[in-house]
């Protein structure tokens, strides 16, 4: 049996909730989405975005969700038109992006199956730009005067 | 005024970098309901995006659905949006009044023949004119000569989109919707009483970013915010499934967070997107709050019986139909949402008038 036959629910383990887990119904069917969208990173290499916000949770939902998904090795945060936090999960290559405004209101959360979220990713217009700065810094550098 | 520039070049005099820009592209995506997958493409077309002229007309309405929009504490997205749409005339919060704004309203029309999105809200009173004027000019003669020239009308709140309100029994008014006068343009209905600010947004964002109308349902209302019902989204579905149904406001079942559909929950005749979109920021939303849906969203939803009787269901044969749709599971749930449709004109028929007495009756 390979790792792609097993379900994942024996390996959840069953924590102490303070929530009402009789109201988080979705929880649960989301991560077998998480666990099909993982399956298919691995086998095929395509990355899912799952967009929380379309997702009707009830109360508890989301702590339920990101208390099963757990903290991985990895954090990062962004500072562009307010904060977003990376996080990976306990689960290697399951992601979560957690986006606010500079009003530190959250305008978009995200779950990504993929090696690495785009976000985290140097931008190619970026590179360009900087390119040229660090062709400018040098070029003042090397003709400053002693 | 509208202007030339894109919102790509409007993203960079601000100072937003590339990442802010896909970060920008990504809450777009989530605000218009649009699948991640769809950020390259709205990356590509935010960028070529102009700023478009908007005209909001404001007829017989409460201005909750301006207040829904103006309260919702104006996120950046939104705030991005809304500092690049040219919002040439909106009378409740324009400070010129009079003859001076209805020039603005005048040269908005003109510069921009053709190219500006109309938004309305309130209906329109047919039946006499007198009830609501501005600058002495009637609602429909307003509504008439600026829908001419316009690219396509956004009809916010129900009052604007079904009539609403004003045209509940016995309609003194003679209050009609936007589709009812005009219709030769096209019409995206946004209805709610109020409708949810981000919804609001989302549509005029769709405009803005791909310069076309998003796909809408039989009542013109965008698929990808009302396309199913409260019903089909609520987390209190599976207590519906089980047939586990709250009887009374403060008893065990409420308290557990049953179903409210005896209640009189609309949320089965109701499509809008409440229950992921939430209200408040994403607080929660009435039935979270453990109140049934008023089904705000839906035509004539003031005048569709009590908004405590169960939905769809004569008064007199409301223990049945709930007593099947509390036996039959999901599936025969579903075939007791079927029956809803079918009955509803006639159950509409049979309802009487929600009173306070049918209010103290029930809770």
């Amino acid at each position: 049996m390979s790792v792609f036959d097993q379900t994942d629910s024996e390996s959840i383990p069953s924590p102490e909730m303070p929530y009402m887990t009789h109201m988080t119904h979705n929880t649960l069917p989301l991560l077998n989405e998480v666990r099909h969208a993982l399956k298919r990173l691995v086998r095929t290499g395509e990355s899912t975005i799952i967009d929380l916000r379309a997702i009707p949770f009830g109360p508890g939902d989301e702590e339920h969700l990101l208390d099963l998904l757990g903290q991985g090795e990895v954090m990062a945060t962004l500072d562009a038109l307010g904060k977003t936090t990376v996080k990976e999960s306990r689960f290697s290559g399951v992601w979560i992006v957690d986006h606010y405004n500079s009003e530190a209101e959250r305008i978009a959360f995200q779950i990504e199956v993929i090696e690495i979220p785009e976000l985290l990713r140097a931008q190619a217009d970026d590179m360009y730009e900087s390119l040229e700065k660090l062709d400018t810094v040098l070029d003042v550098e090397m003709h400053r005067p002693e | 005024m509208a202007e030339k520039s894109t919102l790509g070049d409007s993203l960079r005099r601000h100072g937003v970098s590339r990442r802010g820009f896909l970060k920008f592209c990504t809450a777009t995506a989530s605000l218009m309901a649009l699948p991640p997958t769809m950020v390259p493409a709205i990356a590509a077309a935010l960028e070529k995006a102009k700023r478009p002229s908007v005209i909001w007309l404001s007829f017989q309405e409460c201005t909750g659905c301006t207040e829904s929009l103006t309260r919702s504490h104006s996120p950046s997205v939104e705030s991005l949006i809304f500092d690049h749409i040219s919002l040439d005339y909106h009378h409740t919060l324009q400070a010129a009044a009079g003859e001076a704004a209805e020039a603005a309203r005048e040269a908005a029309m003109h510069e921009n023949k053709g190219k500006y999105i109309l938004v309305v809200d309130g209906s329109i009173p047919l039946g006499d004119p007198g009830y609501s004027t501005i600058a002495g000019i009637s609602n429909l003669q307003m509504l008439e000569e600026t829908a001419k020239d316009a690219a396509a009308i956004v009809a916010v709140g129900t009052c604007a989109a079904f009539g609403g309100l004003p045209q509940a029994n016995p309609n003194p008014t003679g209050a009609v919707s936007v589709s009812d006068i005009i219709t030769d343009k096209p019409i995206i209905n946004v209805s709610g009483c109020p409708p949810i600010p981000t919804v609001i947004t989302g549509v005029l964002a769709h405009f803005l970013t791909f310069g076309s109308i998003p796909e809408l349902d039989q009542y013109n209302r965008p698929k990808v915010f009302y396309g199913q019902s409260i019903h089909d989204r609520c987390y209190r579905r599976p207590f519906y499934d089980k047939g586990l149904f709250a009887e009374t406001f403060d008893d065990e079942g409420a308290k557990a967070g049953w179903c409210l559909y005896k209640l009189g929950c609309k949320g089965p005749m109701t499509y809008n997107a409440c229950a992921t979109t939430k209200w408040n920021q994403g607080t929660s939303w009435p039935v979270e709050s453990g109140h049934g849906c008023l089904g705000c969203s839906e035509p004539r939803f003031w005048d569709a019986g009590g908004f405590y009787n169960a939905l769809s269901v004569p008064i007199s044969d409301n223990s049945q139909t709930v007593a099947f749709a509390a036996a039959a599971g999901l599936a025969l749930g579903a075939a007791a949402a079927g029956l809803n449709y079918k009955k509803k004109d006639e159950a509409r028929k049979a309802h009487g008038t929600v009173t306070i007495d049918d209010l103290e009756k029930s809770s």
